[in-house]
């Protein structure tokens, strides 16, 4: 098991007042494809986020372990120069940011990706063409007044700029936006092409992993992973839905 | 649980050593503390000025001795005594045109401050004032040329051809009488500038002064005269910096501004005084028929603003922009804004203004827009907007307007923020630190004012936002 690249054990973590997740663990190894299913509400964008590091959120137990070291308690940014992306649903807008700047910015954080700018240059051009960008994006702000699915382009054009070694994908909110949804799909290709990294991609949509070959599938029902299976398990779920989940989770929470 | 969450510390100052220095003033022409009749009589032989110029020092002075210890109304003045403020500090040196001739001690300082490379670089001439006088002064020879005149206040005074014009203007804007730093403005001004833009000249670089204070519990005093005449244009810019005493500074400035017909006049201004400035400066703007008066404003030094610049749109169809942005932090109280008075007919005003306050740090943004009877089809707009760092700063907006005429159209609109968590997390992981985050989240809130300035003056601001940024998160 020590190639895992992403090792959660154990993890029990929540909001203040509220826990969410419930005994999580969960094991990816380098260049899987991994899905994480369920119903609204179940806690699957909280899994994203702890894994990233989101303060809001507090592990009360167990572990995270990220390329063989325990990320438990590192920060959001140390665990992005190591290696972790998390593509918001919402991305914000950070209004007078620059684009451009900011993308060299994080770019430059990562002595690997170290180029000069007109590499740097080269480099966006390239990806904005990957992903059909319209070329005046570039001197805008930082997802101010960006169309959902632009903001899904300017998510992807960072994966693919930033290469991280696990990319996880919220596309919990983004099921009915064809748009965005053809944006993911290029992007999670590109990335896949460019740099092989591990994919962990979070929705309740199917159509999404038409074109993907899926390692594995999990899926979370009230905070508890209740079911692992291969990817065809999503042509289960596409045909049933999570109710049979939902049965053994209640199950699981009357113990 | 709570030993998971990251802990944030507070530093208490900020580094600013880059601004921070001094060198002794040995040798110095220093005046006793205090007003007396006396000193404003040495100031004016010293000069030797004209007497109308005397007899007006001292009929400001008998004003300032008559009103009251204003103002009542903003953040203490208390910790100003004026009888331990020296109102003229003059270096042992005569004004240079050439850094070379500058003492090192006061080159070193503008040279640390980047002044002389700034000059090479992009402006059309340069002024640096030391404490009272000003020991620098030069221009490029095409805007000469010109016509175009760049001098001290005290030189345009003893040139025949220029007296007149200096009799005729000054003080005429911004008359002693206005409130009590005024009178004491006009009772002990030195140094300064004296600009003058004949008609259709368009001056293509910037002219710059800048402004030191070395000396401490000393006062500055420096007067800006700039006539832009008919159709002429002109961006002038401001500096003004000064160590770190623990004895207070005053700043009491005047700016005064005529714009004529047609004509442009952009003023900018970085003010990064230390904090124990006491800033009561005062600018002005009369603006003539389809002339145009653009400020854009920077505060981030002192203990103490009030800083209102005031634009009269005397002129139909003339129009203002101000653009500010206001920093402040610990120990700072800083009443910042702007006056607008729309007298003509079509006249427009668009305020634009930003807060930032931090580590305890008071921020008032206080705006005055009065509409005359006479300013048919006026039309202005105030923003304000307001971010503040943690719960210990205070921002408040107090906007004032006065609409006589009908068909004017006033609108205001304020906004109060603080950087969202989930900003911060979004920065944070794409991999910047905390800190990078929230400095990178200001200066975005402040981009809309700093790409107003040239780009040099930009990447000052960006870093002096960044110098006001770190260290706040350990």
């Amino acid at each position: 098991m020590s190639n895992h690249l992403l090792r959660v054990s154990g993890l029990f973590a929540g909001t203040e007042d509220k826990p969410i997740l419930h005994d999580v663990s969960l094991s990816l190894g380098a260049r899987e494809t991994h899905v994480l299913m369920g119903p609204n509400g179940a806690g699957k964008s909280t899994l994203g986020r702890v894994i990233m590091g989101d303060p809001a959120y507090q592990v009360t137990d167990g572990s995270i372990q990220f390329d063989g070291c325990d990320i438990t308690d590192q920060s959001a940014d140390k665990r992005s120069l190591a290696g972790i992306f998390l593509s918001y649903q919402a991305p914000v807008e950070v209004p007078g940011v620059p684009l451009y700047s900011y993308l060299r910015t994080i770019t430059q954080k990562r002595p690997e990706l170290k180029m000069t700018a007109r590499k740097f240059r080269a480099r966006v051009g390239e990806i904005a063409e990957q992903l059909d960008m319209d070329s005046s994006f570039i001197t805008r702000e930082l997802n101010v007044g960006f169309s959902g699915g632009e903001k899904k382009k300017i998510e992807m054009l960072q994966l693919l700029l930033l290469q991280p070694k696990l990319a996880i994908l919220d596309e919990t909110d983004s099921g009915l936006d064809v748009d965005a949804l053809s944006v993911v799909s290029r992007g999670i290709e590109a990335y896949r092409a460019a740099c092989d990294g591990t994919l962990l991609i979070i929705t309740h949509n199917t159509r999404i992993l038409e074109r993907l070959s899926v390692d594995q599938t999990h899926v979370m029902v009230r905070g508890r992973l209740v079911a692992e299976g291969p990817g065809s398990l999503i042509d289960d779920i596409d045909a049933h839905g999570f109710e049979q989940f939902e049965r053994a989770a209640e199950g699981t929470d009357a113990q | 649980m709570s030993e998971r969450t990251r802990k944030r510390t507070q530093v208490a100052d900020v580094d600013r050593s880059l601004y921070d220095f001094t060198y002794s003033e040995e040798g110095y022409e220093r005046y006793d503390d205090g007003l007396t009749p006396d000193i404003v009589r040495s100031i004016s032989a010293k000069k030797d000025e004209p007497d109308w110029m005397l007899q007006m020092r001292l009929a400001a002075l008998d004003t300032y001795h008559a009103k009251e210890m204003a103002p009542n109304w903003g953040p203490s003045i208390a910790g100003l005594d004026m009888d331990h403020i020296s109102t003229y500090v003059s270096p042992k040196t005569k004004q240079a045109k050439d850094w070379d001739d500058v003492p090192d001690d006061i080159k070193t300082t503008f040279e640390r401050l980047g002044i002389p490379e700034a000059e090479r670089e992009s402006l059309a001439g340069v002024g640096a004032q030391y404490d009272s006088e000003i020991v620098y002064h030069n221009m490029r020879e095409e805007v000469a040329k010109d016509g175009v005149i760049y001098t001290t206040i005290e030189d345009a005074l003893h040139d025949p051809q220029w007296e007149p014009v200096v009799h005729e203007y000054f003080g005429k804007l911004i008359p002693p009488a206005d409130h009590k730093f005024a009178a004491l403005h006009y009772a002990v001004w030195s140094g300064g500038s004296f600009v003058y833009v004949p008609a259709g000249v368009k001056v293509e670089y910037p002219l710059q002064s800048y402004f030191r204070l070395n000396a401490e519990g000393a006062g500055q005093f420096e007067h800006t005269l700039i006539i832009v005449e008919e159709g002429a244009d002109l961006h002038f810019i401001e500096g003004c910096s000064a160590p770190k005493y623990y004895e207070a500074n005053l700043h009491a400035g005047a700016v005064e501004l005529f714009v004529k017909d047609r004509a442009r006049l952009r003023y900018s201004t970085i003010e990064n005084w230390s904090k124990n400035m006491y800033n009561l400066n005062t600018k002005r703007a009369r603006v003539a028929a389809d002339a145009k008066m653009e400020w854009v404003s920077g505060s981030f030094g002192s203990h103490v603003s009030y800083l209102y610049p005031t634009t009269i749109l005397a002129g139909d169809r003339s129009s203002c922009e101000f653009s500010g942005i206001t920093f402040a932090g610990a120990t700072q109280d800083l009443d910042t804004g702007c006056k607008v008075i729309l007298n003509g007919a079509d006249t427009t005003a668009s305020v634009d203004t930003k807060s930032i306050s931090k580590d305890g740090g008071c921020n008032t943004f206080r705006s005055s827009v009065v509409v005359g009877r006479g300013a048919a089809n006026a039309r202005a707009s105030v923003s304000c907007q307001s971010l503040m760092l943690d719960d210990i700063s205070r921002s408040d907006t107090i906007p004032a307007m006065d609409v006589r005429n009908a068909t004017a159209n006033v609108g205001h609109e304020a906004t109060i923020g603080r950087i969202s968590d989930d900003t911060v997390l979004y920065l944070m992981s794409r991999g910047c630190s905390e800190a990078e985050a929230r400095t990178m989240v200001v200066g975005g809130f402040a981009n809309p004012v700093s790409k107003e300035l040239p780009l040099e003056y930009a990447v000052e601001m960006n870093n002096l936002i960044k110098l006001e940024m770190e260290g706040a998160i350990g």
